[in-house]
Formats: C-alpha cells, structure tokens, sequence
C-alpha cells in the first residue's frame, strides 16, 4: 500500500443531517475529555449538539472491569435537536467491557470502533467475558472497525522520550483524531486547548497532537472506513453568539446574573456532593467576581451559612443534591419563616439514600414543594436543560429576592454535564430586578408586608432598625414572639399567599402543537427534550397532540386550567413515579393525567415516549 | 458608627419582657453582656447577637441590637455567613451546653478551628433546661435525671479541651456569679481577632440547681478556683497565698512563691489543655480566665484577600466577560 495520500483525499464524502457517537472506555481513559472535545469542536462549527456523560460511581473502579466504564455519548446535527440522540450511530469501544455494556444500545447497521490492543485474554477475564466479543457473533449486523490503538500511538509517539504509560494516555486523542476524521471536523479547536491546558508542560500537548493527527491521518491512509461523512451547519439556530455550556456551569453563571440583576453579591454555601459540586467549584473561580463560596463542613452549616449571608444583605445561595436537602430541611423551614431569600439548587440524582449518585433522576419533586414540617411553602423553578439553567437561575434569584422567600431550582444529573449550544445574552437583554434595603426607620415593622407580601430586608449595620428575628412564630408587623391562635394562623395564611401570589408574576406556559384535542404531552425538568423530539416526530405529518412545559413547578402557572380542558388527557413523563401527576389530579381534579414513569437512572429517549403517545392515541381512536 | 454618643448599658436593654425562670444564671450572664457593650464603646446596629436553641439562646430577644435566634446547634453556620457578608459587624454567638457540645458540637469545632472573628458565649449549665431537665454532653457521669434514672454513664465534654482540640486561638472560662471576673473575661474576648470562646458556668435553678456550688460558691471560690491572668503567676486563694507550678507532665499544688508563670500565648495547646483537665481533679482548684490567647488568620478576613488577589490578577470580573468566555461562534 502506498501512503502517499493526504488527508481528506478520495474517499468519498456523504452528507449526514445527524449523528449520534458514544465514546466508551475505561474511566482511566478520558473518554469525558474526549466527548467534551467533540462537542466543543461540533459546536464551532455550528452544529446544534447536545451531549450526556454517563459516568460511573466510583473513581476508579479496577481498570477494564464494566463498573469501571465511563461513557459520553453526543449528538450533533445541520438542523435543531432537542437530546443526545436515542441510539449511537457510532460507538467507540476502547476495551471489551466498554463494548459489552454499550453494544446492545448501537443502532443496527451502525459502526463500531474496537481498540483491538485491549481484547487480550487478560482484559476479557476482567470483563468478564467469556469469549470475544470481537468473534462470538455478538457485533454481526454491525459495521466493526477494528484498531490496535495502543500499538498505533507507541508508533506515533516513538520518537518522543515519553513513559510507555504516558505515551497509552494519548490514546483518546487518537481516537478523538480519527473521529475527527469520520465526520470532517477540524483539528485546530482542541490543538488551541491542548496547548492551553499543557502550556506548562509543551511537550505533552505536542504529543497528544501528534497522537490526534495520527488518528486523523489513519482514517484515510487506513482506509479503515468506505467513506467519510459532513454534518452541515445547522441553519435553523437563532442568529448570535454561542457557545457550549454545561448545565452547572451555566447555573453558576446564572446566579451571579441574577445577583448582578438584584445588584447584591453572590454568596455561596455548599458541601460536596455529586452531581452538584462543580457548582461550587466554578463559583469558587469566580472570585474577581466578587463572589464568595464557603466549602462548610456539611450542607447543614452550607444553608445555615447561606442564610446568614442574606441576613447580612448577600444573596444566600447553597448547592447540593437530594441527600444534602434532606439535612437541610430544618434550616429551610427557618428560611420560610424570617422570610430572607435564598436560592436552594437541588441536582437531582437518583434515590433514595445515596441511591445512584452519577445518574439522574427527578424524584425529589414532592421533597422540594412540601418536604419540610410544618406549613412551609418554597416555590420551586426547574431547569429543561443545561442553556435554560442559566434563565431559571436569574429566575430563582428574582422570586427568592422580591417575594423574600427561599426558592428552589430543579435541576438533575442529565442537565449537570450535559452541553448544549447556548446563544450567549446580552447583558443589558437580561431581566433587571434591582433590589432595595429598607434603611428608614420611620415606622419599621419587621413584618409588614409590601405588594408582593414580601417584607422590608434590612441589613445589620443599619442604625435605628434594630430587630431579632428567628424561628418562633412572630407576630404580624412587630415580628416579636407570639403564641397567640390566632396570629399563628394568620401568619401562616400570609407566608402561603406570598408564595402561591407568586403565579401572577410569571407567564402561562406556551403550548406547542395541536392546540387541542385526544393528548396533551406535559414535562417539567431534563424531561423537556425527549418530549419535544417525541411530540414533533408525532407531528411530523399533522398536528396530532400538544405539548407545554412548566418551568415553574410551584406555584403553578395561572391559566392551565384552561388549557388542561381542551384535551381529553394529559400525559406526563417523569423520571420519578409519578410526582407531578400526583400534583396535578390534586390541583386540578377535574381532568385525566396519565404518568408515565422511568426511573432507570437515565433519562427518556425520545422513541420511548413517541411509542407511548401512539399507544394512547391508537387506544383513544 | 453613626452614633456619636456612646450608649449606656441600659441602651442595650430590648423592650422584650425576659422570661427566663427567677434565679437563673442567665439573668446576671445577660446583664454582665449589655454592660460590656457599652463598655466597648459598641453601638447598637453594628452589633448582632445569634443563637441556637435553649433557655440561654433566647439571649438576642433582651438584646437592643440585631438578633438572630437561629436553630438548634446550628448557630455557628449563620454567624460564619454573617460574618463573610460583612466582617465589620461584632458578631457573638449564644449556646448551650446541649445546643453547642451535642446537636451543635460538629459546628462548634469547625468555626473554632476556622478562626472566624466572633465571640462564642458557651452557658454550661450541665442539662438540658428548655427541654426541662434531661442530661447533656456535660452532665457528670453518674447524675440523675429523668432520661438517666440511675446516673448518666455517658463520659462528659469538657467544653474548654473540646475548644482547645479544635485548635481554637481563645479559650477562656468564668462564671455567672463572678460580675467583675466575667466582664473582664469578656472584654478580652471580644478583643481578640479570631474565634474567641468562652465557657461559663452558669446555674440553672430549676434542674440543676448547685451544679458548680463545690467551686464557684461565693464562700469558697477563691480558695476553690484558681484566675489565669496571662503574664501574671498562678496564685489563688483570698489571700493569694497557694500557687500552681508545672511539673514535668502535671501540675502541682505549691507555696504562691513557687508558682509558675501563666503564658496563653504559648503555640502548644500543651500547657493549656493540662489545666482544662483539672476540672476532673480533686485537690486542685478549677481554673478559671485565660487559658489560651494566640494570633491567627482570620477567616472571613483571608476570604477578602483572595478576592482581592483574584481581581489584582484577573482583573475585576465583568458580567459578560463571564457569558462570553471560551469558544465562541457566530450564527448568521
Ligand atoms: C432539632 C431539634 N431537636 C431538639 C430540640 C429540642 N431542644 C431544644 S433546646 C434543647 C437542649 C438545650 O440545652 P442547652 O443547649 O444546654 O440549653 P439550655 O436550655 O440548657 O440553656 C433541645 C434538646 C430542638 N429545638 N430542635
Ligand atoms: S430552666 Fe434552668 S436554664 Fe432554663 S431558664 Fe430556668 S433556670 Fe434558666
Ligand atoms: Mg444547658
């Protein structure tokens, strides 16, 4: 074989309009940076994209093994996408556990890219596979491309005076570069952030290079593949500036916009915990922000912090997941009751317990609205995906700072590392919600009320408003302790309406598609993608269901009532047994809502719910 | 800062009626506060009391300052979120023996150990008392109350080596019936940058009546306790006349011109946490003042500075620079 060829030369070249890969390997493998990658450089070339990790618990669980598999799986495509693809197109295999936990997923027909220098008998006794996979039959009616990665980049890298071992971590670049190849994405994006990332230590970001363009050349000089494929831009985006955000990353932006909007400074309260930490982590590098983070010794003393931060005239925020919420019930409960804002964000998990920590779920639901003792109302706003984050958390800073009142914002694990492209806003675009402190002292009542039912913030420090406040019932307007009857209920009755007023400000949610008839399709949360990918394929022909989407999921909009009545039943796909369902025949007695449940620990994939509808529609008709 | 005049100990009085039970440590406790805010010249706005849980956690309510009565155990997060919001305010912290050493004591060690420059105001009155009388991490091992008919067997805190463990830059203790040695405990304290922590034994009438009567009765508490003054020698009794010296890993009892020398400041807990444990010893009289006084970072201070450090070096961070960082692309 000669090898004279160049890159990108002959073989021909197939237009596709979107693909789905699934990166899989050995967690010690960086296959999220590999992903990420892809995603970043998909982007940049305008795709609409959106990606979902599936790590695994553990850090490191004994290399080759299946509970050490970390997956990334991305979607990319020329027109507008709503989830990270049901099936891979294409799946890239780095060892035989990767292979036998992913195949069964791959799309018939669909590729497969084995790293063949891993299927040693040695690797398939820790998969635990009995024989081959690679020639027991179990990839007939896929398109198998067998590569010897390890022994590729030893001779990529033989000229470097890099470890063995260093030199096997190049190995995913290897394989980012023949993707790269496969779909016709340039090089110089990840080159940018190699040299970025490596601009201490030159050398490895030149050999991971050297690896990628190894990769990349392989494709063609190879002649692995029959053809190469284009993913045109996508032309349906919005016109502006985008780019890929993560869904906790676009979380801690939103909440220093809200803060900025609220014209207070951000203060963060949290205590580790997956799939929430990389909240606090960004929002610790954002100190030139004038942002403050507290890593507390547990999430307790993180909402306490945080509390006590908006006591003094900060925005109190704290992060954590549905086992953190639970240690914070308390502390909520006093949130309700000194009426001082707070933005609580739950990324949701699955449960109960430490139930399954890297994947996701939407059970703590009924915990966020009523999971608290006694009367103690939060509103809750919940995110649809990683760009919508960043609009929901400006949200839960503008409820929590004008209603003073604790918020909570609903996210789960799909949004936390997912990435989407995220058409960047103009800073004077975003909502303005300035916030004032009462500084008059003349006739301050602690617990008077303005329109809103909220009452004056005033910050210590402020000379002739002295006052206590704390947990026991306070009366109305003086806030002094009160056991009296009577005030108790009315202070009860106060703090509820403040709460459900809060429907009057935020608009009745738009209904997409058929405007009435046999099924409306209802989500809140990560739900909203698979939902709207189900409803539009539904509708490809005609408008036969509708779908709408509650951002806000406490109070509950105004006018759904209306809308509820121009269907003969509402479906409601959750990841959870039913939360919301349950919410709404209680609400809104009056109509049929039908659950429909996943609790996998992944989310719903767009043709689990297109089945679903037309199983209800067929029934119906 | 706006007030010009100073205040009066009765300035710091609140119109709240105090409902503590007739007899009560915590009466002289509070009185001896309200006068050393106007002692320090403090004024009432800059000024905020937080608490947690208990009859001595109502503390804020009967201050005419900012209050905050938080919940149980749990005071030690709000005054550290306080504190970062605004390190000018004077923060001091109300707790109980149950509310800071048992629901509370993870808390307690970590603001300790963080150097968060508040007063922490620990009442030790051994029990629980708004719970009405059941036994607490302080109660001795062997005392009877309704949730320990036959004794507590659970082994006691000592409340000022739980601080010292905790690494804590002030460690003191007093009395609630020793006026002048409280205030002047306190005013140390309140002087010191950094997480000031201060036992006081205080009596609870109702369920624990006399629990320190064997060492801070008027009759025998000089002879009974012995005053830390840093600098100054261990001598105690009326008289001054008895006196205190290390030796070797103890200490022993010896004529007032044999004494040692008491110095807070030393880097080691060593020499302070051998005279926290007097406490259990017969023979020997219970400490009292200043065990341990050193210099520290403070927190909420070094929480500033890297702020500061992060925009001397990045640059003060602008809002759209946040939404626009990273790779960028155009849509036509
Ligand atoms: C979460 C929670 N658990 C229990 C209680 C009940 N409780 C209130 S105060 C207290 C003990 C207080 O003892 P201490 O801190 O010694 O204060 P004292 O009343 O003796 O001053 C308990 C158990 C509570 N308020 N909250
Ligand atoms: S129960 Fe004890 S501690 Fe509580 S107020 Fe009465 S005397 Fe004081
Ligand atoms: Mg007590």
């Amino acid at each position: 074989m000669t090898t004279t060829k160049e890159p990108g030369s002959d073989l021909p070249l197939q237009q596709q309009e979107s693909v789905v890969i699934r990166f899989a390997g050995d967690s010690g493998d960086g296959m999220q940076i590999t992903g990420n990658q892809y995603a970043t450089t998909s982007a940049v070339v305008g795709n609409d994209l959106a990606t979902m990790p599936d790590f695994p618990a553990e850090i490191r669980a004994p290399a080759g093994t299946r509970a050490g598999v970390s997956g990334f799986q991305l979607a990319f495509s020329a027109k507008d996408i709503f989830t990270p693809g049901d099936r891979p197109d294409v799946l890239i295999a780095m060892n035989p556990a990767a292979l036998v936990e992913n195949i069964k997923d791959l799309k018939p027909d669909g590729i497969v890219v084995c790293n063949t220098g891993n299927f040693g008998d040695r690797d398939l006794e820790k998969a635990k596979c009995d024989t081959n996979p690679l020639l027991d039959g179990t990839l007939d009616g896929f398109r198998v491309i067998e590569v010897d990665m390890n022994q590729r980049v030893k001779e990529a890298l033989a000229e470097t005076d890099l470890k063995p071992k260093e030199v096997q971590r190049c190995k995913n670049f290897y394989t980012l570069g023949l993707m790269y190849w496969l779909f016709s994405r340039p090089l110089q994006p990840t080159e940018d952030w190699l040299k970025e990332k490596f601009a201490k230590k030159m050398h490895l970001a030149e050999a991971n290079i050297t690896a990628m363009r190894a990769g990349f050349n392989a494709g063609d000089i190879q002649e692995l593949f029959q053809g190469r494929y284009e993913v045109p831009k996508c032309d349906v985006l919005t016109p502006g500036t985008y780019r890929s955000v993560m869904g906790n990353e676009a979380v801690a932006i939103g909440l220093v916009a809200g803060a900025e909007a609220a014209g207070l400074e951000p203060f963060l309260g949290s205590y580790p915990i997956t799939p929430a930490s990389t909240i606090l982590e960004s929002l610790a590098g954002m100190k030139n922000y004038g942002v403050k983070t507290f890593q507390a010794e547990d999430e307790i003393a993180a909402v306490c912090a945080a509390i006590g931060a908006s006591y003094a005239g900060d925005l109190g925020i704290t992060s954590t997941s549905g086992p953190g919420v639970a240690l914070k019930g308390e502390a909520l409960g006093l949130a309700v009751s000194i009426e001082l804002p707070l933005v609580v964000v739950n990324v949701q998990r699955g449960g109960p317990s430490t139930g399954l920590p890297t994947k996701t779920e939407q059970a703590d639901l009924m915990q966020a609205i009523f999971g608290r003792n006694g009367e103690a109302p939060i509103p809750v706003v919940a995110c649809a995906t990683p760009a919508d984050a960043f609009d929901c958390a400006m949200e839960a800073v503008r409820i929590a700072t004008q209603y003073m009142t604790p918020v909570f914002l609903l996210t789960d694990g799909f949004i936390a590392n997912g990435a989407e492209p995220w058409r960047l806003p103009e800073v004077e675009g975003l909502p303005k919600f300035t916030k004032e402190f009462r500084t008059d002292a003349e006739n301050y009542q602690p617990y008077s009320r303005d329109e809103n039912g909220a009452r004056p913030w005033v910050k210590p420090g402020t000379p002739g408003l002295e006052h206590r406040v704390g947990g026991i019932e306070k009366a109305h307007l003086t806030g002094n302790i009160s056991y009296d009857p009577d005030n108790h209920e009315f202070m009860t009755n106060a703090r509820q309406e403040k709460v459900m007023g809060i429907a009057n400000s935020i608009p009745t949610p738009e209904v997409k598609g058929a405007q009435s008839g046999k099924l409306l399709v209802l989500g809140w949360g990560s739900t909203y993608g698979s939902i709207a990918d189900a409803v539009e394929r539904t509708n490809e022909d005609e408008d036969k269901v509708g779908r709408i989407h509650l951002r806000h999921v406490w109070p509950l909009p105004n006018g759904l009532d209306e809308i509820f009545s121009r269907y003969e039943s509402i479906l409601i796909p959750e990841m959870n047994l039913g939360q919301l369902a349950r919410l709404l025949r209680s609400e809104y007695p009056q109509h049929e809502f039908l659950s429909y449940s996943k609790v996998q620990g992944q989310p719903f994939r767009a043709y689990e719910i297109t089945a679903k509808i037309q199983e209800l529609l067929e029934n119906k008709s | 800062m706006s007030e010009t005049q100073t205040l009066k100990k009765k300035d710091f009085q609140s119109d709240q009626e105090v409902r503590w039970c007739p007899g009560c440590g915590d009466y002289a406790i509070l009185s001896a506060v309200q006068g050393v805010c106007a002692d320090l010249g403090y004024s009432r706005e800059e000024t905020v009391f937080v608490s947690g849980i208990g009859c001595s956690s109502r503390f804020p309510y009967y201050m005419n300052t900012y209050g905050f009565h938080t919940i149980h155990g749990r005071a030690p997060g709000f005054a550290t979120g306080i504190k970062m919001a605004n390190p000018d305010l004077n923060v001091w912290l109300v707790t109980g023996d149950g509310d800071g050493m048992s629901i509370g004591g993870n808390h307690l060690a970590h603001i300790l150990r963080r150097n968060v420059n508040i007063n922490v105001l620990l009442f030790n009155n051994e029990v629980y008392g708004l719970t009405k009388g059941q036994y607490s991490p302080t109660s001795p091992v062997g005392q009877k109350t309704k949730t320990s008919p036959l004794g507590s067997i659970d082994r006691p805190f000592n409340p000022i080596n739980f601080a010292l463990g905790a690494n804590a830059t002030f460690v003191a203790r007093t009395i609630d019936t020793h006026v002048k040695h409280m205030s002047a405990v306190l005013k140390e304290a309140a002087a010191h940058e950094g997480t000031s922590f201060v036992e006081i034994y205080q009596n609870c009438v109702i369920f624990n009546d006399g629990c320190f009567d064997d060492v801070a009765d008027r009759k025998i508490r000089d002879d009974m306790t012995i005053d830390l003054r840093p600098g100054e020698t261990l001598t105690y009794g009326k008289e001054l006349d008895k006196g205190l010296r290390f030796n070797g890993w103890g200490l022993e009892r010896c004529s007032a011109d044999e004494a040692s020398t008491w110095d807070s400041t030393v880097e080691s807990t060593a020499p302070s946490v051998m005279m926290g444990e007097l406490a259990n010893e017969a023979e020997m009289p219970r400490p009292i003042g200043i065990f341990r006084q050193v210099n520290s970072p403070v927190f909420e201070s070094e929480t500033e500075r890297q702020i500061a450090v992060a925009k001397e070096a990045k640059g003060e961070g602008k809002l759209r620079d946040l939404i626009f960082q990273g790779n960028t692309w155009e849509v036509e």
